[in-house]
C-alpha cells in the first residue's frame, strides 16, 4: 500500500484553482520530489496534502486512509509533519523549546526524540538554550526540520528546505534528508534545486500549471532530455 | 524627615499600588493580543466584573472572613477569579469566536470588544447601582502605621491592609506566570502560538485550548486587579473603565505581546503618574531658608493636577508610539 496517494487533486485559494488535477504516489520509505516552474502549484500541493487549503475535488490517502481536507493538527496525530518554507520556527522560543513543541502531542517521547534529533543535527545541541530567532539560516532550517522530526513522522513534508541557503549548507541539508529517509521516514519535498533534489529522489513529479507534466523515478527524470531541456535548465 | 515620609507614602507606596494594578491589567491585554491579535477594549470592565462578583459574594457571605481573620472579600476572591475566568471564556465563545471563525480583520474584533464593554457596564450598573460601595461589608479596613527610627520623623509610613495584600498577590502572580510560561508545556505552547500560530497548529497544538487558557489567565488576573483596587478605594461601576488608557499605555510601553514587558510597563506608567501629581514643593521646603530671597516657593509644585492625572499615560502613549512603537522590550506593532 502506498504511503501517500493523491489522485486528481483540485484546489486553491478563494475559489481560484491553482491545482488542476495533480496525481502523486510515494511508497513507504521513499523520497518524493516535486519540481517545476514558479507558479506551478508545488507548494500549494504540499499545503493541500497537509489540510491547509480546501481541496475541491479529488482524494488524498495516507496508508489507504482518506485524509482529504483533514485539519493539520489532526494530521500530526496520523504521523505527518510539515516544514513550511518561511516562518518555520518559533523565533522567541529556545532551540530546545522549539523541538519540544514537536512532541507537544506526545510529551512522553520528548527525551528519546530529542537525543535522536541532536544526533541528526549536532549543532542544535550546542545552541539548545539560545532563542531560535538568533540562529543562522542553515541552523534555523535544522531547527525547523528537527521540530518536524520530533513528531516521529512516517511522512515528512518539506517546502523548499534549501531556499536561501549557501551551497555548503544546501549539500548538508540534502545529506540530512537522505539520512532521515534511511532511518525510515518517507519524505515529500518541493525543491528549486531540481537536479540535486532529483538525484536523491525515488519519485519525481514535474508540475506545470497545476498538473503533472512528468511523473517517473528521480533518475529517469534526470536523464529525460525533454525534462532536462524545459525544466532543469539544459 | 517628615518630607521623606510624605514622599514614601505618596510616591513609593502609591506608585507601587497603581503600578501593580496596571501591571495585572496589562498582562491580560498583552496576552490576549499575542494570542488573538486584537486590542481587547473590554478588559477594564472585566476587572470591574471581577470586583462585582466579589461584591455579590461578600454581600451573600459577609462573615466568612472572620473565621480565618482575613477580609471576607479576599477570602472570596479566588471564587470570583474562577467565575470571571469562566465569564471571559464564555464571552469569547459567544462574541469573539464566531468572528474569529469568519477570519475577520482585527478592527472588527476591537469594535466587538467595545460592544462587550458597554454590555458589561450596563449589566453591572443594573445589579450594583451607580453609587460607590465598600467591599468591607462586615469588617473595618486595617491600617498599619510604621514609625521611622529617626527623631525628626514624627509622621508614620501608612500602609493599608489591602495594599499589603496587593503587593503579596502581585509578586505571587508574576512568579507563577513566569513559571507557567517558561516551564509548563501549555505555557510554552502559548508562547509558540504567539510567535507563529500556523506552525503551532502544524505541530498539533490545539489552538482552541490555548485561547481558552489565555482567557482564564487574563480573566482571573483582571478579577484580582479589580477587586484589590476596589478594596483599596471602593467599588464603583466605572471603577476600571478609566484605567483602560493607562493599561494600554503600560502594555505598549512594555512591548505588546511581552508579559514581562507589561509588568515593567505597568510600573513605569504607575510611577510616572504618581511622580507627575506629586507636590515637589514639599521636598524643597526644608531648604527654604537657603533659597535666595527673591525665589518664593509656591505651595504646589506638581507637574499636573491630580484631576488631570489621565494625561500622563496619554502622553507616555503618544511618546512611545512616536519614538519607540515596539516598546522597551521590542513587542509587536499594533
Amino acid at each position: 500500500m502506498a504511503l501517500l496517494e493523491a489522485s486528481d487533486v483540485h484546489g486553491g485559494y478563494g475559489g481560484m484553482n491553482i491545482l488542476n488535477g495533480v496525481n502523486m504516489s510515494i511508497e513507504v520509505n521513499e523520497i518524493g520530489v516535486i519540481v517545476g516552474p514558479n507558479g506551478a502549484g508545488k507548494s500549494t500541493m504540499l499545503k493541500a496534502i497537509f489540510g491547509m487549503l480546501t481541496v475541491s475535488q479529488g482524494e488524498i490517502r495516507l496508508r489507504g486512509e482518506p485524509i482529504t481536507n483533514t485539519a493539520p493538527n489532526k494530521l500530526v496525530h496520523k504521523g505527518m509533519a510539515y516544514v513550511p518554507q518561511e516562518k518555520n520556527i518559533f523565533p522567541s522560543l529556545t532551540v530546545q523549546e522549539n523541538l519540544e513543541m514537536g512532541t507537544y502531542i506526545r510529551p512522553q517521547n520528548f527525551r528519546r526524540m530529542l537525543e535522536q534529533v541532536y544526533e541528526f543535527f549536532p549543532p542544535l545541541r550546542e545552541k539548545r538554550r539560545q532563542p531560535a530567532g538568533e540562529l543562522s539560516g542553515g541552523q534555523r532550517q535544522m531547527v525547523a526540520m528537527g521540530r518536524a522530526l520530533m513528531v516521529e513522522p512516517s511522512l515528512l513534508l518539506l517546502d523548499e528546505p534549501t531556499a536561501g541557503l549557501s551551497p555548503l549548507f544546501m549539500n548538508e541539508i540534502f545529506e540530512r534528508i537522505k539520512t532521515i529517509n534511511a532511518a525510515g521516514v518517507g519524505v515529500l519535498m518541493v525543491e528549486q534545486n531540481a537536479k540535486q533534489a532529483l538525484a536523491i529522489a525515488h519519485k519525481g513529479f514535474v508540475l506545470a500549471s497545476g498538473q503533472n507534466r512528468f511523473t517517473d523515478t528521480g533518475e529517469a527524470l534526470l536523464n529525460d532530455p525533454e525534462v532536462a531541456k524545459s525544466f532543469l535548465g539544459g | 524627615m517628615n518630607e521623606l515620609v510624605f514622599f514614601i507614602n505618596n510616591v513609593v507606596i502609591s506608585g507601587t499600588v497603581t503600578g501593580s494594578i496596571y501591571a495585572m491589567g496589562a498582562i491580560g491585554v498583552t496576552l490576549v493580543f499575542s494570542i488573538m491579535r486584537f486590542a481587547h477594549f473590554a478588559h477594564a470592565d472585566m476587572m470591574t466584573l471581577g470586583a462585582f462578583m466579589v461584591l455579590l459574594l461578600t454581600t451573600l457571605f459577609p462573615n466568612v472572613g472572620a473565621v480565618v481573620g482575613l477580609p471576607s472579600a479576599l477570602l472570596l476572591l479566588p471564587i470570583a477569579m474562577a467565575l470571571t475566568a469562566g465569564a471571559a471564556v464564555g464571552i469569547d465563545r459567544a462574541f469573539y469566536k464566531p468572528l474569529r471563525a469568519h477570519d475577520v480583520k482585527p478592527i472588527v474584533m476591537v469594535i466587538a470588544s467595545l460592544g462587550v464593554t458597554l454590555m458589561l457596564q450596563g449589566l453591572i450598573r443594573l445589579f450594583a447601582g451607580t453609587s460607590s460601595q465598600s467591599l468591607y461589608i462586615a469588617e473595618r479596613k486595617d491600617i498599619f502605621r510604621f514609625e521611622l527610627p529617626f527623631d525628626l520623623a514624627t509622621r508614620n509610613i501608612v500602609v493599608t491592609e489591602p495594599q499589603i495584600i496587593l503587593f503579596v498577590f502581585v509578586i505571587v502572580a508574576v512568579v507563577s506566570l513566569h513559571l507557567f510560561l517558561s516551564r509548563s508545556r501549555l505555557g510554552k505552547a502559548m508562547r509558540a502560538m504567539s510567535d507563529n500560530p500556523d506552525l503551532a497548529r502544524a505541530s498539533g497544538i490545539n489552538t482552541n485550548t490555548i485561547v481558552a487558557v489565555t482567557w482564564i489567565i487574563a480573566g482571573s488576573l483582571a478579577a484580582a486587579a479589580g477587586t484589590l483596587l476596589s478594596l483599596d478605594v471602593a467599588f464603583k461601576p466605572d471603577l476600571s473603565f478609566f484605567l483602560l488608557l493607562p493599561i494600554f499605555a503600560a502594555a505598549i510601553v512594555g512591548g505588546v505581546g511581552h508579559p514581562y514587558g507589561a509588568i515593567a510597563g505597568g510600573f513605569v506608567v504607575g510611577f510616572a503618574e504618581t511622580l507627575a501629581v506629586f507636590n515637589w514643593a514639599v521636598l524643597l521646603r526644608p531648604f527654604r531658608d537657603s533659597l535666595p530671597e527673591w525665589l518664593d516657593l509656591p505651595s504646589n509644585l506638581a507637574l499636573v493636577g491630580t484631576e488631570y492625572k489621565i494625561v500622563v499615560p496619554f502622553f507616555i502613549l503618544v511618546a512611545i508610539l512616536v519614538w519607540r512603537p515596539t516598546g522597551i522590550f521590542k513587542g509587536k506593532v499594533i
